[in-house]
């Protein structure tokens, strides 16, 4: 009997815009693939923004845009960018972006620009971004690309959206500056006997750390993930 | 594949002035936007300090009602022109600049305030401040009674502390501790207001000249307490002339 395979035909062309394989590209990094999690990458501003939630809001989206759009511009020019100083080339990217971030939120979000600016430039030094272009962007197509971006930009979302859920709910007793514990009646005052006392651990990076460790125990204990 | 040497100048040209034209497009394009931000900020501040500034209020006009400016130096005289003749408005000085002069050289604007309906008589005085928080600079406004003797109000901003900790001056909370303070000591000597180390600190402490601190963030009280100090010392001789020709 001989051996001989044939060789089914690579359809490239016709790949659907949500196929299996570009779903997976967008929704690995939430769970099983995720930045921050997983990868432990962008630690530095998931302890630094945390502490409330409006704050938080803002970086994430400043962070999908510019890792969406670094991908995308590394892809569109990769076969032309000399892979001696295709560092460079990223950060140059990434620093444009991260600019127009910047001055964009001075423009129309004044007041979350003086909050934030200081973080909005250190997405520049955000692993995850530099690590998406050297991994993913240097090597696929355009459209890939961004999708890989959304991806792993909402991984990195979902997790500091939700180490500062509860850092603002402890740390401050409230949610997007809505005070929840007084709401719910446990005033300053007290309310048969109880009131809520601020967690004064949760404003500061020590009460990231305990939340993003309960965070990844909770992820690896649930996708059975284990570090090699 | 190795690109030649040639290759990589031009390719690195090419980007630089392709991602610094997108650059300079838009600054230049959004620049006018952002100083209109800068400005309405800092009248929000100004109007901050002595009254609520709700989202839905009119900043602009609200201002050009309540409040009269005027530049004053470091003796406490009225500048109205600099060196080269042009006219000094209180609302154009840069208090980031001045504050990298010495202290006898600066200018210091005084915006006074005459009521939230705009009244005949000052019911304030507001005095910008500026001075070193942990990470950069910090300052703020301050609402003092016609006297320069008790704190009516204030507002703080930062640049860059931490968000939750240092970054708290900005709350309306911690501004509030403030409110009714008084600068002099019973001497008359000038001991300024001074925030305390750690949160809660027994009412034992709070007294007319210390309010309560802000837990996590010792330096920036400091450098607050610093600020203030600093300007109130600065601005002292403004106020021993108009208590001087008030007197009269």
């Amino acid at each position: 009997m001989s051996t001989e395979t044939v060789d089914k035909p690579v359809k490239q062309e016709s790949e659907a815009l949500l196929s299996k394989r570009r779903k997976k590209i967008v929704s690995d990094p939430l769970n099983d693939d995720n930045p921050i999690t997983i990868q432990v990458l962008g630690i530095c501003s998931a302890l630094a923004v945390t502490t409330q939630m409006k704050p938080t809001m803002v970086m994430s989206i400043a962070v999908i845009f510019v890792i969406v759009f670094s991908n995308l511009s590394i892809s569109l020019i990769r076969k032309a960018i000399p892979n001696r100083v295709r560092i460079i080339v990223q950060l140059a990217v990434i620093a444009t972006l991260v600019t127009l971030v910047n001055e964009v939120l001075k423009a129309f979000a004044y007041d979350m620009y003086k909050e934030l600016s200081v973080f909005v430039g250190l997405i520049i030094t955000n692993c995850i971004i530099m690590g998406r272009l050297e991994a993913f962007a240097l090597g696929n197509k355009p459209y890939d690309s961004v999708l890989d971006g959304l991806g792993s930009g909402l991984g990195y979302a979902w997790i500091i959206l939700a180490v500062a859920f509860f850092r603002e709910l402890f740390g401050s007793g409230a949610v997007f500056g809505f005070e929840v514990f007084e709401a719910i009646g446990f005033s300053k005052e007290g309310w048969m006997g109880v009131d809520y006392q601020a967690n004064g651990i949760m404003v500061t990076p020590v009460g990231a750390f305990f939340i993003l460790g309960l965070i990844i125990w909770v992820q690896r204990n649930k996708t059975g993930y284990v570090e090699h | 594949m190795q690109q030649s040497n040639s290759y990589i100048i031009i390719f690195s040209v090419i980007l630089t002035v392709v991602l610094g034209g997108l650059l300079a497009a838009t600054s230049v394009g959004l620049g006018p936007i952002q100083q209109k931000s800068v400005e309405l900020d800092t009248k929000k501040q100004i109007l901050g300090a002595v009254m609520d500034v709700d989202s839905d209020m009119d900043v602009l006009a609200t201002y050009e009602k309540v409040i009269q400016s005027e530049v004053v130096d470091y003796q406490g005289n009225i500048v109205t022109e600099n060196s080269e003749g042009n006219e000094i408005v209180a609302e154009d000085v840069n208090v980031e600049k001045e504050f990298e002069k010495a202290p006898e050289d600066r200018l210091y604007p005084v915006f006074k305030f005459f009521g939230k309906n705009g009244g005949e008589e000052i019911e304030s005085y507001i005095l910008p401040v500026y001075g070193n928080g942990l990470w950069d600079n910090i300052w703020g406004y301050v609402a003092l009674d016609t006297q320069g003797k008790t704190i009516k109000g204030a507002v703080f901003a930062h640049a860059g502390e931490t968000p939750g900790l240092g970054a708290r001056i900005t709350e309306s909370e911690v501004q509030k501790r403030f409110e009714g303070k008084e600068l002099y000591n019973d001497q008359g000597e000038l001991v300024s207001v001074k925030m305390l180390k750690g949160e809660n600190n027994p009412p034992s402490k709070l007294d007319a000249h210390h309010v309560d601190g802000m837990s996590g963030a010792t330096i920036t009280g400091n450098g607050l307490n610093a600020m203030l100090e600093n300007y109130f010392s600065h601005y002292k001789s403004y106020f021993n002339k108009k208590g001087a020709t008030a007197s009269l």
